[in-house]
């Protein structure tokens, strides 16, 4: 599953670049989106990586109340499939053992993995190979309830704008809003899962969602932000019910390279 | 748009007469290096150690890539671009050295684009995630310091039209800035 998210860019990814070309004015805008598509081809062609930065490892774990799981322990078994997908793939490894000392696992182990229990007999596992430079540029912010959908508009395009050419747009935005501080990091995260496009099921967040995409697009930022009206591909929101004091929002950013492989077991 | 080629090692008036915008096909040698190999070099020249660099910084290139790992019957992995902004507070150094040019994507702090007014160099971007693609530019590849830093070792690249556009240049212009104001909707 690593590899293979690693090696072939998702349908869903490859018709948002596709739309773009079509509405993007730039000539070298839609230049590198041609790159991407082209770029896209050959990894899947000659199974290597789309990016050289094959990611943390995310993964979500959605364990069937029912299931039993037999022979040892999961998230062992999930760490050592992880390591050895790396290793076998050709992928690089990018974890340090500590934020500080910084010495590389020489794996790509640990994953950061999420479980929740739900109903049911089945075991579904998404990967989500994560890239450092669309990770670097997400943000959180506890803000006022005074400050309202106008203050998580604001938010969201100064971290559009503050991230710029740096996470290698054109970028899908993961919005969270509501919940404690992780809660909003977390459903931002999650909200990168969907397909890109697909809207909000809460009509007025599949309406803000639309608003952003606008306005973000219309900054003049671009594909790679070298100028272009393709800077973000979709904008995605979660919402979470929020403390009467409260109103977290997260904004966690992927990179056109928005990679993710589902398998239900 | 009009390419122009260029090969290394590059002289001020290669870099020169570069502007914002311009696609560039670079030829040549080209070096590799990231935060960790940064540190190492810099430390090196503030300790007086300069004839110890990897390589000598006069007239170079310096790419901010970590490949990923070479599949057999390959030249090298997929090597895209990263964040250039993490090599912010070691480039001044590199260029007052003679480095003539930097590759990597997304925004330099002021300090990095005024040491390259002064010391006549120039920034570049190649596409951030094409990474398969710009692989094809890699004629050959070789680890010529720091192999403990993995991925972040530097290497030595030989390049044949490896494409990027030039982001700042010596007069201080920014691309980043100058390419959003064109399509801003106001």
């Amino acid at each position: 599953m690593c590899m293979e998210s690693n090696y072939y860019l998702g349908e869903d990814v490859i018709r948002a670049i596709k739309k773009g070309l079509e509405t993007e004015v730039s000539n070298t805008g839609k230049e590198i989106l041609q790159i991407i598509l082209k770029n896209a081809e050959i990894a899947r062609e000659e199974q290597v990586p789309m990016c050289q930065d094959t990611g943390f490892t995310v993964i979500f774990l959605e364990l069937g109340q029912d299931v039993h799981i037999e022979g040892g322990d999961l998230y062992e078994a999930i760490k050592a499939g992880v390591a050895k997908g790396y290793i076998d793939g050709y992928l690089r490894k990018s974890i340090v053992s500590h934020p500080l000392d910084r010495k590389n696992t020489g794996d790509n182990a640990p994953p950061v993995i999420y479980t929740t229990i739900v109903p049911g007999e089945n075991l579904k596992i998404v990967v989500c190979p994560k890239g450092g430079g669309a990770e670097n540029m997400s943000a959180i912010k506890m803000l006022k309830p005074a400050d309202g959908v106008e203050g998580v508009k604001n938010f969201v395009l100064d971290v559009a704008r503050n991230a710029g050419p740096n996470p290698c747009p054109p970028v899908i935005l993961g919005v969270g809003i509501g919940g404690t501080m992780e809660k909003a990091a977390l459903i931002a995260k999650e909200a990168l899962l969907r397909e890109v496009g697909e809207k909000s099921k809460d009509p007025s967040m599949a309406a803000l969602e639309e608003e952003l995409l606008e306005k973000i697009n219309n900054m003049g930022m671009g594909p790679q932000g070298l100028g272009g009206r393709t800077y973000a591909l979709a904008v995605h929101i979660n919402t979470y019910p929020a403390h009467i004091a409260s109103l977290p929002v997260a904004v966690n950013i992927n990179c056109h390279a928005a990679r993710h492989k589902e398998v239900v077991l | 748009m009009t390419q122009i080629r260029l090969t290394t090692p590059l002289t001020d008036a290669d870099v020169e007469k570069l502007r914002i915008g311009q696609q560039v096909l670079i030829s040549g040698v080209i070096y590799t290096g990231r935060d960790a190999a940064h540190k190492r070099m810099v430390d090196l020249i503030q300790a007086g150690k300069e004839n110890e660099l990897p390589f000598n910084p006069k007239g170079q290139i310096i790419y901010y890539v970590g490949p990923s790992p070479t599949k057999p019957g390959k030249v090298v992995g997929s090597c895209g671009p990263t964040t250039s902004y993490r090599m912010d507070p070691y480039a001044p150094e590199l260029h007052r050295l003679g480095l003539k040019a930097s590759i990597g994507k997304g925004k330099r702090s002021p300090e990095v684009i005024d040491a390259m007014k002064k010391y006549k160099a120039v920034y570049f971007a190649a596409i951030g995630g094409a990474a398969a693609l710009i692989a094809k530019s890699i004629k050959s590849a070789k680890v010529i310091a720091y192999p403990d830093l993995g991925a972040e070792a530097v290497h030595e690249f030989a390049v044949e039209d490896f494409p990027m556009v030039v982001v700042n240049d010596t007069l201080g212009g920014d691309l980043y800035q100058e390419g959003m104001k064109i399509y801003a909707v106001k």
